[in-house]
């Protein structure tokens, strides 16, 4: 578990669970108000300690993400305003407002690829982490993905090479209980997802999705594993999805005591208190990291409001590395 | 010239590049150890040769395959990966179409993805499970470009443009080709992307073909020239990007236009070079276009049936006829 020295990430820690979570929530808001948002869009709400994964890596590590993005994008440092202004698809957007919500790349901060192709992102993450390997860099590749994209072949494909060819690989599956509207129990036929590590040779922890400190610390022993040249390793995240498949998704399959249970389990509460407990943090602290992050993510607001969007036009670039395309 | 199997010159294609740029990696199914103990085929040799890092045997798996291609490329490798036959880019496609060709468009211009997929195409007695030229389905995805040479020179220097291209290449290789004799240079010399070439002049009717087919209408051409009718041959060379220019300048002089290729009719490719040629065209066409392609079946396995289903010299004379 968490050691003394270990109070500055796990502060980090904190401070990126409450960012992505204020972050989320102004998006919940602006959703709400017609117009202010162009498409769907897809929140971590309630998953946001897998941050503890993202700060377990190292900077030149690199992540590949999935339309459930927001909170990886933001615990590793990319800017809260491009990202804001490309989910409102402005043109100083971060990916000039050709992604929107769903498929963010940031490769600035490494977050290399985002697929929003259910199951896509593990065989390119195999090929991130396989150029890793190939040019010796001492980097690892970590690849997220739900309990519904597990049930994807190319998931299986991806892990089956990894394990061959030995890849720095750590695929983290956030089991959410959901795939859209289908419960885990009604789309998987095993108790776990991690237990599928041992058909392709690699280990595989089950940690408990809203404790922080679990997710940091296997996320750490599993990298440093991956980065040894020990070939890869699973991570499971028992988590829970607490908004719908989508902001207009509102969950009406979802039984009400069931939601009740897991905010109970709220891991930004539970990983408050616990560091307040601890005397890791001081509610003044935690008061202040609130604010900062209020103000943020105003500030992001602001910038991606007062942006404009892209010209018409601009559909046409970015097709291929020179030139434009035709109409 | 130097003279040789076209199997053989995608082979050297595949040399010089391994050899001048380390970046550049190949895998694939039995391209290190394969099945086929034959020095025709294009990747024999080239594992004892460049080693086990760099020759890639990967697992049955075409999804990873191309999935590795496109996250190795996204890191600045230059990936040449096989897909074993051209009905198995279905099982690949999500990576390549979604992925290879998305992604550069997603990221706004931030993302490179310089990898090359290799693909075998062409009728061979294994059934249509094996054998089914797709190329129109890639050719319709913005982001993929696609090369389908009818020679060892084109075969070698489309290959070598396309591992050093800065975007997705599906470079089409028609299997029966790799044990055709033909001329191919010496060294590093690359036939650009996007160039057609005049494979035969000609005054009467303009053949655009590719792949195999390009032989399909030089046969067409010298039996057609017996009876005084002059045939302009273009092979394409490279699908996406077109070199739409060289098509209409022929549809200029001749004012007739025939396609041909070995892939089944039904908005097949030769339907967008009628539509070009409707388009832009239409001021020099003499006739209708006319397209030579296989029926709308699967492709078929008994020798009779793939006879009839492989355009043939004789389906080009006629439809040539047809608008003379």
């Amino acid at each position: 578990m968490a050691t003394a020295g270990d109070a500055g990430i796990r502060l980090q820690i904190l401070e990126k669970m409450i960012l992505s979570r204020r972050f989320e929530d102004q998006i919940t808001e602006l959703a709400e108000e017609q117009g202010r948002l162009p498409g769907m869009q897809i929140l971590a709400t309630g998953q946001e300690a897998a941050v503890a994964a993202v700060l377990a890596l190292q900077d030149d590590d690199v992540i590949v993400t999935n339309h459930r993005s927001h909170a990886h994008i933001l615990a590793r440092g990319a800017d809260p305003n491009t990202l804001m202004a490309e989910i409102m698809g402005k043109e100083s957007g971060v990916n000039h407002g050709k992604s929107g919500t769903l498929h963010l790349i940031v490769p600035e901060v490494n977050v290399l690829m985002t697929s929003t192709v259910v199951g896509a992102a593990p065989p390119l993450a195999a090929g991130a982490a396989f150029a890793q390997q190939y040019t010796e860099s001492g980097a690892i590749t970590a690849v997220f993905f739900g309990d519904g994209a597990a049930a994807e072949g190319s998931v299986h494909e991806a892990m089956n090479l990894a394990g061959v060819w030995k890849l720095p690989l750590l695929f983290i599956c956030e089991n959410n209980c959901w795939a859209g509207a289908q419960s885990y129990q009604e789309h998987c036929s095993v108790g776990n997802i991690a237990s599928r590590a041992g058909s392709y040779g690699m280990p595989g922890d089950l940690v408990n999705g809203n404790d922080a400190d679990d997710v940091l610390k296997t996320a750490r022993d599993l990298a440093a594993r991956c980065r040894e040249g020990k070939g890869p390793a699973l991570m499971e995240l028992a988590t829970y999805r607490m908004h719908g498949h989508g902001e207009f998704d509102k969950q009406h399959y979802v039984d009400p005591e069931e939601l009740k249970e897991w905010a109970a389990r709220d891991p930004l509460t539970m990983y408050r208190k616990r560091l307040t407990e601890e005397g890791v943090a001081t509610a003044e602290q935690i008061e202040s990291m609130e604010q900062e992050a209020a103000r943020i993510v105003e500030e992001a607001v602001r910038f991606a409001e007062e942006s404009p969007y892209p010209a018409p036009e601009a559909v046409l670039d970015h097709v291929w590395a020179e030139a434009r395309a035709t109409r | 010239m130097r003279e040789m199997h076209t199997g053989v010159a995608i082979r050297e294609a595949l040399t010089l590049a391994m050899e001048q740029d380390e970046r550049v990696f190949l895998a694939g199914e039995g391209i290190g150890t394969s099945i086929h103990d034959n020095p025709l085929m294009p990747t024999y040799g080239l594992l004892e040769k460049f080693g086990s890092k760099r020759v890639k045997d990967t697992p049955v798996s075409e999804a990873a395959i191309a999935g590795l291609a496109v996250g190795a490329s996204n890191m600045g490798l230059l990936p040449v990966v096989e897909i074993m036959f051209f009905p198995f880019m279905t099982l690949a496609s999500d990576m390549v179409v979604n992925h290879a060709a998305k992604l550069r468009y997603l990221s706004g211009g931030k993302s490179a993805f310089p990898l090359t997929v290799r693909v075998k195409a062409g009728l061979f007695p294994a059934g249509c499970q094996h054998c089914h030229n797709l190329e129109a389905w890639m050719a319709h995805v913005p982001g993929l470009k696609m090369t389908f040479a009818s020679n060892p020179a084109d075969a070698k220097g489309l290959l070598l443009s396309a591992i050093f291209d800065p975007d997705p290449v599906i470079v089409v290789e028609d299997m029966g080709l790799y044990f055709m004799l033909g001329e191919a240079p010496e060294g590093d010399v690359r036939v650009p992307l996007g160039k057609a070439r005049i494979a035969r002049q000609g005054t009467d009717a303009t053949v655009v073909a590719y792949g195999g087919a390009v032989h399909t209408a030089m046969a067409a051409a010298g039996m057609l020239e017996a009876e005084g009718v002059s045939l302009e041959v273009i092979d394409l060379r490279t699908l996406v990007p077109l070199d739409k220019e060289t098509v209409l300048e022929s549809l200029g002089r001749t004012g007739r236009l025939v396609t041909v290729h070995d892939a089944t009719r039904f908005c097949g490719y030769g339907a967008e070079l009628a539509a070009i040629a409707a388009e832009e065209g239409f001021a020099s066409l003499k006739a209708p276009v006319r397209r030579v392609a296989a029926p709308n079946t699967p492709a078929p396995f008994t020798p009779p049936q793939v006879e009839y289903y492989k355009p043939g010299a004789e389906d080009v004379v006629e439809a040539v006829r047809s608008i003379l």
